[in-house]
């Protein structure tokens, strides 16, 4: 098929930015769209000119390297990673669209590629359970209901890739933070620190600049791993108990 | 040089006890006074780091990922071993031990097997209490299921996720010691070379990837945690980024390479569909616990299913071989990794191959599904289904998925002796970038239990007893050693940014990866290995006459990161193929044509090569030298491995 790809390109954070125009020919439905971009990539740099920088690693779906806002929504048409969408999405003749994730607290180091750092540093202000190696009881000691457990996986299963904060209006980062708040939250392991561990991330998360939740629900709809809006509710719940624990 | 593996006496239960007591120790108020760096933050990495700076250790850790919580460990899917026999179904720490060895093909070391396999269990408790949510049972207690190679139930899973739960496990240790300030973390800055100073490791040079700049960090040791080198084939199941770069110029700076051929073709990965392909994609192994392989008995309805005129459900039953389970009753479908890749090629080489290319055979889930319900196979495979429909476009809950051997896993690696240093006195490696612990080939689940084994639980007691021997002065950067690696990593960027050639890095990277599937792959012989190796060069010397990069030297340039690891895969391409070329004999993933049994199983010669190769540099365009660790085995018989 034969597209045409309009991309934002930036040589660096200090520079202003523009959409430029691509045109693209010979694409099989089976490629992936990074490859798709692996293709123009190739034809940019045979011509002499810079390859599109965009950030992306496992290519599976799961490392969360991978961006990128396509025609509206993060990671594209589907609920999935950008990684695993495929060009069979798109007919022949589209326009697409393609832009960075856009936040404040998400700045733009290079064409695709944004600096989500701010992530790192809310799970370093409380995101575990503090445990030493070693001198742990045996795994069994501890049962924990099925049901229980496997909620705490689906709050686990968060990928990290700040698409939740490119979907909202308000580039809010609340169903990141809730999902791990919930992850450790939910198993009595991580009961201990709920109440600490809830007021450090939330802190750490407004100081980064991430906006408010307003309940739109649009990072859930988006989330290529469908991590619920009930863990945002979970998470003020334990914030508010916290508020009058301490 | 003599390789001393500094195996402890006694018994091999008591090795690892005895050892420990042996080892000298650094006084807790000590310990501050010390830095560690830590390249890569897998989970290697990762639980080094964090259990090292637990300990009191400073600690600065190093990826080229964004964050460390994105290295490649993060896409293991099926699962973890411990010999917990939760089941009650026999399991042991010998057994897993023993099933480690046999499954390696008798080529690694026994006394880091057990090691292995002793720590095995403590990992899992470590897991569990930081929050990893490991699949449970109704009423409340750890889940198991079964894994290649093995007759018992002991592998822990989350899902299909499990390195991802793993890895995040280690990484929230990791940040919690980032937020004490015991660990300074180094994102998307990429290790170039090592500095020696006296003839030990004391620190690296990298290069910050988004300004360029090349930086020097100085330490009392170096920890290399830096995964495989399945990438030098250019299609793998390995992440883009992923690379031998650390450990070939560790190598290259005095650390011996040992069994670098030793690579792992996994069976079931979604088959290549076109030359666009940047990478494979793994389906975990643990599918081979319901999944069915087969392909049609005759070439005529195989040849029918390649071009599309009858489909998989249409071949009657007795029509269709499944060829694991009539060949290997006792272990049927999960039989170890490359038993099952060698046959998959074997029945598609034999043109029963289905799919367009002819390149795959079915696993599938008919029988599953009618036997268990369709819901119990999604609870346990939900997510995999899930991403095979992705890729593929075809929904493997009604048709048979399509799969084909893909490179996964290496085995070879740095050499580093019980204690997980290299050859350079306060360099280590660990994870899958030593070689120490799978021999020829490894059992499913046991990449992320090595990992962790060595950084939760072997690493903080071994750099003990190195570091208790060092003082405490720092060298500083401005030594000489420091300003040369530094002026090196300078020249060396500069001369690829200035070969103005005609060609970007990719063309390059695909001509070396198809060389060495085709010789250096699942199958290798002599003269294919004579003729790759002669390819290679002719790759390399292109590379260096022809390679187009664009974009600049202080600015974040990704097709330069590319170049650069490229360099290092095709200098140790070729060294994979001399290490394959040396081995007369087939053992585990190293299948040599000239030797097998009659039954085309993998012929081994332990007579005269029940050794590891570990290789040394020895300078540019110089042909490296083999020196031998040989291996003995006192509590594992060397026997033809039968799975039958």
């Amino acid at each position: 098929m034969k597209l045409t790809l309009k991309i934002w390109r930036q040589k660096s954070a200090g520079t202003q930015g523009k959409f430029i125009k691509y045109e693209i020919d010979n694409i099989s439905e089976d490629t992936s769209f990074l490859e798709m971009l692996d293709q123009l990539n190739v034809e940019l740099e045979e011509k002499g000119e810079e390859p599109v920088h965009f950030d992306h690693d496992c290519r599976e779906g799961i490392c969360g390297t991978c961006s990128l806002y396509i025609n509206g929504h993060p990671h594209g048409p589907h609920q999935t990673t950008t990684c695993q969408l495929h060009m069979r999405s798109f007919k022949d003749g589209d326009t697409i669209t393609i832009e960075p994730w856009r936040a404040k607290a998400f700045p733009i180091i290079k064409d695709l590629v944004v600096d989500r750092s701010a992530f790192d540093r809310i799970i370093q202000s409380g995101g575990y359970i503090s445990v030493n190696t070693g001198g742990t009881p045996d795994a069994n000691e501890i049962p924990i209901p099925k049901d229980v457990a496997s909620e705490a996986m689906d709050a686990a299963s968060c990928i990290g890739c700040g698409a939740c904060v490119a979907a909202c209006k308000n580039a809010s980062a609340m169903l990141f933070v809730s999902a791990k708040v919930a992850h450790l939250g939910k198993l009595p392991q991580g009961e201990v620190e709920r109440h600490a561990r809830v007021q450090r991330m939330v802190a750490q998360m407004d100081e980064e600049g991430f906006g408010a939740c307003t309940n739109t629900g649009a990072c859930a709809a988006e989330c290529p791993k469908e991590i619920s809006l009930t863990n945002i509710a979970l998470m003020n719940r334990h914030y508010f108990n916290a508020s009058f624990s301490h | 040089m003599i390789l001393d593996s500094k195996t402890p006496d006694g018994p091999i239960a008591e090795k690892w006890t005895r050892h420990k007591f042996g080892m000298k120790l650094v006084n807790p108020a000590n310990k501050r006074k010390y830095d560690v760096i830590v390249v890569g933050t897998g989970l290697a990495g990762a639980s080094a780091a964090a259990s090292l700076a637990e300990l009191g250790y400073n600690v600065k850790a190093f990826c080229f990922q964004d964050s460390p919580r994105r290295a490649h460990s993060i896409a293991a899917q099926g699962g973890i071993n411990a010999a917990k026999n939760y089941q009650n179904d026999g399991d042991s720490v010998f057994r897993l031990f023993y099933d480690t060895v046999k499954g390696g093909d008798y080529r690694s070391r026994e006394a880091n097997v057990y090691r292995l396999a002793e720590v095995s269990t403590n990992i899992i408790d470590q897991c569990v209490a930081q929050g990893v949510p490991f699949a449970r049972e109704y009423g409340g207690l750890l889940d198991n299921r079964s894994f290649g190679g093995a007759q018992v139930s002991r592998t822990f899973y989350a899902k299909g996720q499990t390195g991802q739960q793993l890895l995040l496990g280690a990484y929230s240790a990791l940040s919690r010691q980032v937020n004490t300030g015991k660990v300074k973390l180094y994102p998307r800055t990429e290790m170039l070379d090592v500095v020696i100073v006296d003839g030990k490791a004391r620190g690296i040079v990298a290069r910050n990837l988004i300004t360029g700049v090349i930086d020097s960090h100085s330490a009392h040791a170096v920890l290399l945690c830096t995964g495989g080198y399945g990438n030098v084939f250019y299609l793998s199941t390995n992440a883009m980024g992923s690379n031998a770069t650390a450990a070939w110029r560790a190598h290259k700076k005095g650390a011996l390479f040992a069994n670098p051929c030793y690579t792992q073709i996994h069976p079931t990965c979604i088959p290549v569909s076109g030359e666009h392909q940047s990478k494979l994609t793994l389906m975990s192994e643990s599918l081979r616990n319901d999944g069915r392989v087969w392909v049609p008995k005759s070439k005529e309805q195989a040849e029918k299913i390649r071009t599309g005129e009858i489909k998989a459900g249409s071949i009657a039953e007795e029509d269709r071989d499944y060829y694991l389970e009539n060949r290997y009753p006792a272990f049927g479908n999960l039989v170890p990794r490359d038993v099952a890749s060698r046959n998959a090629k074997d029945v598609c080489d034999d043109g029963r191959g289905v799919g367009p290319t002819g390149l795959a055979v079915y696993l599938d889930f008919a029988d599953a599904i009618q036997r268990d319900g369709r819901d119990t196979i999604e609870a346990k495979y939900g997510n995999l289904f899930d991403i095979y429909e992705k890729i593929t476009g075809e929904n493997p809950y009604n048709v048979p998925m399509k799969i084909y051997p893909a490179v996964h896993y290496t085995m070879g690696g740095l050499w580093v002796d019980y204690n997980l240093m290299t050859t350079v006195p306060g360099l280590y490696a660990l994870g899958e970038a030593n070689f120490s612990d799978h021999g020829a080939n490894r059992l499913g689940a046991s990449a992320l239990m090595q990992g962790l084994a060595d950084g939760y639980f072997v690493i903080p007691y071994a750099i003990g007893d190195y570091l208790a021997t060092m003082p405490y002065d720092k060298v500083s950067t401005d030594h000489e050693a420091f300003r040369e690696a530094r002026d090196k990593v300078d020249n060396d960027i500069k001369k690829l940014l200035n070969i103005n050639g005609s060609k970007p890095v990719d063309h390059f990277h695909k001509k070396l990866g198809k060389v060495m599937w085709d010789y250096c792959g699942m199958a290798r012989n002599a003269d294919g290995l004579k003729k790759a190796k002669k390819l290679v060069q002719e790759i390399r010397d292109e590379f260096w006459s022809d390679l187009k990069l664009t974009g600049g030297y202080d600015e974040l340039n990704m097709s330069l990161e590319k170049a650069s690891r490229l360099v290092d895969f095709l200098e140790l391409g070729e060294l994979m193929i001399d290490d394959a070329s040396l081995r007369d004999e087939s053992c585990g993933g190293h299948f040599r044509s000239e030797h097998q049994t009659d039954e085309g199983e993998a012929k081994r010669d332990d007579e005269h090569f029940a050794f590891v190769a570990a290789w040394e540099y020895k300078g540019e365009g110089k042909p490296e030298v083999m020196y031998k660790e040989d291996l003995v085995f006192e509590n594992v018989k060397l026997t033809q491995r039968s799975y039958k």
